[in-house]
């Protein structure tokens, strides 16, 4: 038998990104004794990269605006596959949620009369997202840190959650994991658990998502009874950095293309004005003089294509260098030194001016940037109730990336941020009170703790094994060519032989060394998720026979009609983790309220 | 023909340890985290490090590379001089193992700065002037990477100064709060005494080692300096000059205001 020490507290909260800091915040709140675990240090989780902005209608550049034409914005970006109450409660709340973080002592940059500034982005219809320069996830990271760390919250860093616990009547209970320093096995028991761990982008080879962004919410939830809906929508952001290839997929802020970027092939043409989709068409500039005329004033002319939603414009990139009009390392070129001063361009992007200049040797105010599609955000994740955030299984509540529905089958820019504080902090009120109504004393499941410190310990008693870092390549090499930014069924029929091959590897890793902060072993104990989960976008892509969103099978090239009612729903009946077999259907999605789908006929 | 790159990279633990060699091919347009990534995948499987976003975003990567505080993830290395490359933990903070150090000394540092305090949120928000916060803004870059504590010689050669010490970027973060136009607590008897401001004496060591280039120095530490001065030896200089843009509560005040 292992040792373990324990933790008993009201709620925990796993993953301390904006959306677990936000909820961990609310928990504390209301008084309820709240423990926030994260994989990494305080203050590192991959919000800390977010860029361009966080998106609320708060009117504050263009009085028109309002939660109204927010959430039209974001149901038509998400291709009317969202949960209209989450997206309705996601634009009406993000004002508040925004302003409160000044009250915290956030820094946004102002207007001229002294309110926070917001810049354009792509499929927001009026310049909307607040913002510091280039690098609002810092800001936000950092005073919801300072927040947590005022309210003395207590913080777990560096510990990794292998799996939540359930008590016998399948109320989950808490969780089991590691400290990453010394390897010593830790249990929590909680009247609730608020998972908030982010997305799953390191199973593909090119992404922007930090190491600790593999799945593991999206997975444990799975495992422990949850269903996960519509996990085929995986984002590919247009605009990653293509070389050196060390560097590639490093995110390119839209704030490029929202600050005046435009994007041209290898033969100086700007393509996008060729890929605008009749959905869109009304409200795009048909001619560059006419876009142009946009950057100064949002009525003097309609927007500029560059600005269309983010998978339209992978899309097409994607489509000019498969057509040979791509840049010499398989990009296309993003300029904005020939459209904005030197000046201009190092205020409005400093980060970005830094990242071409030390990495790629590249001085973005004199040169074009090489830019081709990068593994981004995952749409998909686990289904919640919009008002609570609870999941399906009783004790449970996941928001941020973590959870499925906000944004349909493609989120907007700047709405993951305003995201993760609107049901960061409503997963927070929820889990508070459900610790709250719950009676009796929390016992976790004693087999499950065994268990799962036996499967976490395995590879270090085997002599001779798999190597878990050539796994883990051998995985991105799988999503990026077969489940990527174009699918086809025979594709996908091969990625999922190739995953049940890969996990047959994955239960065989052996790592040497000891359990002491040891990154062989931690990335051993990250594979069971990232399987999992690639195996859910792969499902998913396999059964949504059309393409919407962040989704495009090359086989069903149009939108189905029918499949826009529906989420195809993930779930292990009987919570039986890695070994039960995954099913798949497709249920309808929340039907909108007639005064909301009035919001729509309107502006046709 | 690919030329090798040769990395000493020192491994051990809290007792001990030493360089370990690595030749590897080199690759175009690498950085020492990604040679550093290449040897765990290939050679040294339980190779620790810490790293989070490879954009230098996260400030989690830092380490000492032949010699001087960087990033690893934006220390390229055709950008080294030839010759092996030196990769070494920070030295001021305690050893976990290989390059990770326990650097809590900086999260319980970061607990003892008394919080933000705003008067209320108005209805429509606050309303404060691009200009009056650029100072703040420039200091809320910091990444926390730890790389001026790591270099500040007050605690890098004395662990006994750490308990009576915040170091240069926690003097940032006082500024901020400082010239914040909207806080209104009073922390710089607290700077003084309990953060031990004046063991500074100015060498602008942290200033160079800065990855976001915050003028540590000249925009933070001179001027709280002063202001220190003003709070000991003149209250009134003090109060007249801050009265003009907004009220601040006294130390006793402070502890009560806006929690
Ligand atoms: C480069 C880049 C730029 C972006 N720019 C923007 C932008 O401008 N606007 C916008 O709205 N969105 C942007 N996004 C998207 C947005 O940043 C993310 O979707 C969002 O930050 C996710 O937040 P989160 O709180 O859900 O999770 P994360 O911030 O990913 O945090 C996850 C947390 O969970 C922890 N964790 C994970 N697994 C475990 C485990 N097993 N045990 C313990 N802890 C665990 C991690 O340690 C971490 O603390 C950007 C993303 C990237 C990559
Ligand atoms: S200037 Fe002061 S804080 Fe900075 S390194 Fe020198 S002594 Fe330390
Ligand atoms: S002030 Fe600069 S050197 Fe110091 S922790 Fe912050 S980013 Fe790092
Ligand atoms: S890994 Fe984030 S700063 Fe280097």
């Amino acid at each position: 038998m292992t040792e373990y020490e324990t933790h008993d507290y009201d709620v925990i909260v796993i993953g301390a990104g904006g959306a677990g800091l936000r909820a961990a915040i609310e928990a504390k709140d209301r008084g309820l004794r709240t423990a926030l675990i994260c994989k990494s240090l305080l203050g590192k989780a991959h919000t800390v990269m977010a860029e361009g902005g966080v998106a609320a209608a708060m009117g504050n550049v263009y009085a028109e605006d309002s939660w109204q034409v927010h959430f039209r914005d974001t149901m038509r970006g998400g291709k009317m596959l969202n949960n209209w109450r989450m997206a309705q409660l996601h634009a009406m709340e993000s004002p508040d949620r925004v302003q409160e973080l000044e009250a915290w002592g956030a820094l946004f940059d102002r207007t001229t009369d002294g309110r926070i500034l917001q810049r354009d982005f792509g499929g927001h219809r009026y310049a909307r997202l607040a913002h510091v320069g280039d690098r609002t996830g810092l800001e936000l990271i950092r005073t919801l840190q300072q927040r947590a760390v005022a309210m003395d919250i207590d913080v777990f860093m560096e510990c990794k959650i292998l799996r939540l616990l359930s008590d016998a009547d399948g109320v989950v209970s808490g969780a089991v994991g590691y400290w990453r320093a010394t390897g010593e096995m830790v249990v929590f028991s909680a009247r609730s658990t608020v998972i908030a761990t982010g997305g799953a982008g390191k199973s593909w080879k090119y992404t922007s998502n930090s190491w600790e962004c593999t799945g593991d919410g999206h997975a444990m939830s799975l495992w422990a009874g949850a269903d996960l809906i519509d996990m085929e929508c995986v984002q590919f952001h247009p605009t990653g950095m293509v070389w050196p290839l060390s560097v590639r997929g490093i995110l390119v802020t839209e704030g490029v293309r929202g600050d005046g970027g435009v994007l041209r092939n290898s033969e100086g043409k700007r393509f996008m004005f060729e890929y605008v989709a009749d959905m869109f068409r009304a409200e795009t500039a048909e001619s560059e003089e006419e876009a142009d005329r946009w950057y100064e004033d949002h009525s003097a002319g309609r927007r500029p294509p560059e600005l269309l939603p983010r998978d339209e414009v992978a899309r097409a990139i994607n489509t000019e260098v498969k057509s040979g009009r791509g840049t010499p390392h398989g990009g296309v070129f993003l300029d904005i030194a020939s459209r904005r001063s030197a000046e201009v361009i190092r205020r409005r992007l400093p980060s970005m001016y830094h990242q071409f200049m030390e990495l790629a040797g590249v001085d973005i105010t004199h040169e074009p940037m090489e830019v081709g599609p990068t593994c981004h955000y995952i749409m998909g994740g686990v289904r919640v109730d919009a008002e609570t955030a609870a999941a399906t299984v009783p004790g449970l509540f996941v928001a941020g990336e973590a959870a499925g529905g906000m944004h349909g089958s493609n989120r907007l820019g700047g709405n993951s941020l305003s995201d993760l504080l609107v049901f960061g902090r409503r997963a927070g009120i929820g889990a508070s009170d459900f610790a709250t109504g719950r009676s009796g004393q929390v016992v976790p499941n004693q087999a499950e703790i065994d268990r799962t410190v036996d499967e976490a310990l395995a590879p270090f008693t085997r002599d001779e094994g798999e190597n878990p870092y050539q796994v883990h390549h051998d995985l991105q090499d799988t999503m990026q060519t077969l489940v990527g930014i174009i699918r086809t069924q025979s594709e996908l029929d091969e990625a999922l032989e190739k995953l049940d091959e890969l996990t047959s590897r994955a239960s065989r890793v052996a790592v040497g060394g000891g359990r002491s902060y040891n990154p062989g072993w931690n990335l051993a104990t990250d594979l069971p998720a990232m399987l999992t989960v690639s195996r859910c976008v792969t499902l998913g892509a396999r059964d949504r026979r059309e393409s919407r969103g962040g989704h495009t099978r090359e086989d069903f090239p149009n939108a189905d009609p029918e499949f826009g009612k529906v989420n195809l729903v993930q779930r292990q009946p009987s919570g039986g983790g890695m070994d039960e077999e995954i099913k798949i259907g497709p249920e309808p999605i929340p039907e909108m309220p007639d005064e909301l789908k009035a919001l729509f006929e309107e502006t046709h | 023909m690919a030329d090798d790159v040769t990395m000493r990279v020192w491994r051990g633990d809290a007792d001990g340890g030493d360089f370990a060699e690595f030749t590897l091919p080199a690759q175009e347009g690498e950085v020492v985290l990604d040679v550093i990534h290449r040897i765990q995948a290939t050679e040294a499987g339980d190779l620790a490090c810490r790293w989070n976003c490879k954009a230098g975003k996260c400030g989690s990567c830092s380490a000492e590379i032949n010699g001087r505080p960087r990033l690893m993830c934006m220390t390229r290395m055709d950008q080294l001089p030839e010759g092996p490359v030196t990769v070494a933990p920070m030295r001021t903070f305690p050893i976990i193992r290989d390059l990770v150090t326990d650097v809590s000394f900086n999260f319980e540092v970061a607990k003892s700065v008394p919080a933000f305090a705003p008067p209320p949120r108005p209805e429509e928000g606050y309303r404060m002037a691009q200009i009056d916060i650029e100072r703040g803004q420039e200091f809320r870059k910091c990444i926390e990477c730890f790389m001026c504590q790591d270099v500040c010689h007050v605690i890098r050669d004395h662990e006994d100064n750490k308990p009576q010490y915040a170091g240069p970027r926690f003097f940032i973060r006082y500024a901020e709060l400082e010239m914040h136009p909207l806080d209104t607590n009073d922390r710089r008897e607290l700077l003084r005494q309990q953060g031990g401001l004046g063991m500074c004496n100015i060498t602008k060591c942290c200033t160079e080692v800065c990855p976001e280039h915050i003028k540590i120095t000249d925009n933070a530490i001179i001027p709280m300096k002063e202001r220190v001065v003003d709070a000991t030896y003149d209250p009134v200089a003090w109060l007249g000059r801050k009265i003009l843009r907004r009220k601040k509560a006294t130390p006793q005040q402070a502890v009560t205001h806006g929690a």
